[in-house]
């Protein structure tokens, strides 16, 4: 198939292998930051293939995982109410709520809907003028253009009944707090191809001088992957920590600038806090005060307590690559995706469903 | 199969509750709509129950449909149900012969749709070779269904030669699928509100008896497990089989076919069409020395054009399903946990 089988060449494959084992001479820590390359990763074996010099460590990158609690028990709070619409994606429902997930919630009578595209709930909104329609609008820069349009889009149409319950995050901040946290020790990073489609890679320059660090933007297919850690153990191996493009097919470095405008016409950058991390700063978006009558938080005037996270949940030491999903003491045993301590265990993006789901119990991988 | 079965004329265009209340309305509605279109011998008889005659060893599968939506890219539920049900049987190595149908309808339900799924009841009836003989409509509240459920029981004879038996699956069997996978999940996908996408995939809904009997005419006791991978898909099933039998299985991913457009979809959706539900596709664990011979023969086959051989039973990993990918690389492909659900980018 067109861009699909290309990409997965075993006899590729097994020549960028060897180019990989022939270039490394010394152990190296490697962090790709998107749920998404984690999940090929584990998926196609990679990991059991690669040289035992090289440890691949699973990066933040699902935006499920990093959502805050609190705004999980937003989202179900607003589904509960009457005459409300919750839309959402599809990957945000299973994951537990302080009490509950969206998908128990649904069960028990709630309305909620799962879409692909947040244009799809301004038609709802629109088809439903005595209904509030919500959509819970998650994820890095890749869905920020589309949830932006979305709120541009009802107001054009003069929607009163839309609203976007906001949970926004940003890659380049994150990088920056891996960095700066002394218990994650990362060498070098594939970025994230999709988010940098959006938002193109000229922002990690600054990184990459500033760390010492190379940078380099990495598809999610196989071969994508393979190549891009042979480019970084490459530039390790030499000493070089430079921003290199292995994406050319759909990265370049200015990104696209129509999305990017959509981005800063509707959000504005603010500190925020990722699940299991930190409040890290400048690291989220949130609607800007002229759009204020579509965020669900002010329109709904939601007050409520934040609950605890549950403690036995290492997920934070999951995402900032300190332990390995396997490591921790719950995997498997009393967190399975049937009932999940923490949002990485149930996202298809999550590193722990990732190993959960392509491992099970039966390989002793090196990962 | 398309039929032109014009609707006769009826002096209500909606479901009722009147409908299911065993008067007046019933008897109109069974009279002009479903006795009339679905006629048969036995059926004609108005009885209670159906009075069948069967021979020898005989199979009994019951199944009920609630797809959402009632009309999809290649059929509609009533296909489904009828092609549901008929499958089971011939998993079991049974000749499908008879069945019942049962409707709980919703008020309000308009008398076209209800036309048309009884079009497709008679049309799915008549590829597959059986006949409806006994039947029941309730009606429920607006609010209280989704249009309409449907439930269908079947019954046929078991073919001569067929020895289908988990007891049967043993080490070195070879495991067939008999056509491309996944169409069915992503047909009635693209067509879900919210998830719309333009594509011409159509579902896979279609009778197997015939490609079975087939099967058992020429490899009877080769033949030794048939399942059809519904919910669930491929995975399920597998996972299934491994867990009852206590073997591994093996997988090899390129092996499996899928259509193109149904893999670009799930690419898309972030979908794993293992898991995705299938109408028309059977597993055939077989003898490994006529593994080839079967494959032959199901490849000329109608509706099983794209057969593979997908994989092996083993004594390795009891109870597991594994994948040899094509990197190299193993994983393991478990049970779904619950549907599917897309991922966010």
């Amino acid at each position: 198939m067109k861009y699909l089988d290309e990409f997965r060449d075993p006899e590729l494959a097994k020549k960028l292998l060897f180019e990989i084992k022939k270039t490394v001479t010394r152990p190296w820590r490697i962090m790709e930051i998107c749920g998404g390359q984690t999940h090929a990763l584990v998926k196609y074996g990679i990991l059991d293939v690669l040289p035992a010099e090289i440890t691949m460590i699973h990066g933040p990158g699902c935006p499920v995982c990093v959502t805050p609690l609190h705004l999980i028990d937003k989202a179900i709070y607003l589904a509960e109410k009457k005459d409300v619409i919750l839309c959402s994606f599809g990957d945000m429902i299973r994951v537990p709520g302080s009490e509950k997930s969206l998908l128990e919630a649904k069960a028990q009578g709630a309305d909620i809907r799962i879409l692909y595209s947040p244009l799809e709930a301004v038609n709802i909104a629109k088809n439903n003028p005595d209904k509030e329609v919500v959509f819970f609008a998650v994820g890095f820069e890749t869905t920020a253009p589309a949830n932006a349009l979305s709120v541009l889009h009802a107001k054009k149409l003069g929607l009163k009944n839309y609203s976007i319950l906001t949970s926004h995050v940003l890659v380049p901040p994150a990088i920056e707090a891996l960095m700066e946290d002394e218990e994650s020790q990362i060498d070098g990073f594939l970025a994230a191809g999709h988010v940098c489609a959006i938002m193109g890679y000229w922002q990690y320059h600054a990184l990459a001088r500033k760390y010492k660090v190379p940078i380099v933007v990495t598809g999610f297919e196989p071969l994508d992957l393979l190549q891009g850690i042979l480019m970084t153990v490459t530039q390790l191996e030499e000493g070089r920590y430079e921003v290199e493009n292995q994406y050319k097919r759909v990265v370049v470095e200015e990104g696209n600038r129509p999305a990017q405008e959509v981005i800063s016409q509707v959000f504005e950058i603010k500190d925020r806090a990722w699940r299991g991390i930190d409040i890290i700063p400048k690291s989220g978006l949130e609607l800007k005060n002229e759009f204020a009558e579509f965020d669900a938080v002010k329109k709904f005037h939601i007050d409520m307590e934040e609950a605890p996270e549950n403690k036995a949940c290492r997920a934070g030491d999951v995402m900032k690559g300190i332990i390995k999903p396997n490591q921790c003491p719950e995997f498997g045993k009393r967190c399975t995706p049937q009932n999940p301590l923490g949002a990485p265990m149930v996202s298809s993006e999550g590193a722990c469903a990732a190993y959960y789901h392509h491992y099970g119990n039966i390989f002793n991988s090196k990962a | 199969m398309q039929l032109n079965c014009p609707m006769p004329k009826f002096d209500f265009d909606f479901i009722t509750m009147g409908h299911g209340s065993g008067g007046l309305l019933t008897h109109k509605l069974l009279e002009s709509g479903v006795f009339d279109l679905l006629s048969n011998e036995k059926l004609d008889e108005h009885h209670d129950g159906a009075i069948l005659d069967l021979k020898g060893k005989t199979a009994f599968s019951t199944d009920s449909f609630v797809i959402s939506p009632i009309f999809f890219p290649g059929g509609n539920i009533g296909e489904l149900a009828v092609n549901g049900t008929v499958n089971d049987l011939a998993m079991c190595g049974a000749l499908p012969q008879y069945i019942s149908l049962s409707f709980i309808l919703e008020e309000g339900l308009s008398m076209k749709e209800f036309w048309d799924v009884l079009v497709g009841i008679k049309a799915a009836c008549e590829e597959a070779g059986i006949q409806v003989v006994t039947g029941d409509t309730k009606v429920v509240e607006k609010g209280k269904g989704d249009k309409i459920f449907i439930n269908t029981t079947g019954i046929g004879t078991l073919h001569p030669r067929a020895d289908i038996s988990l007891k049967n699956v043993k080490p070195g069997d070879k495991i067939l699928v008999s056509n491309q996978i996944a169409r069915h999940g992503i047909a009635i996908l693209s067509k879900r509100q919210g998830l719309e996408f333009e594509t011409s995939i159509i579902s896979d809904t279609t009778n197997l008896n015939r490609a079975v009997k087939k099967l058992l005419d020429h490899f009877g006791k080769n033949i030794h497990l048939l399942r059809d991978p519904t919910r669930g898909g491929l995975a399920s099933t597998l996972n299934e089989i491994a867990g009852d039998t206590g073997y591994g299985v093996v997988l090899e991913d390129r092996a499996i076919p899928i259509d193109p457009q149904v893999r670009g979809a799930c690419e898309i959706l972030g979908l794993d069409p293992l898991y995705i539900a299938n109408e028309g596709v059977f597993i055939a664990i077989v003898s490994s020395e006529k593994a080839d011979a079967i494959l032959n023969l199901l490849r000329t086959t109608e509706k099983c054009e794209h057969a593979a051989i997908i994989g092996t039973i083993t004594e390795k990993n009891p109870g597991k399903v594994i994948m040899q990918n094509v990197m190299g690389g193993k994983r393991v492909v478990n049970m779904p946990i619950g549907e599917q659900l897309p991922r966010i980018c």
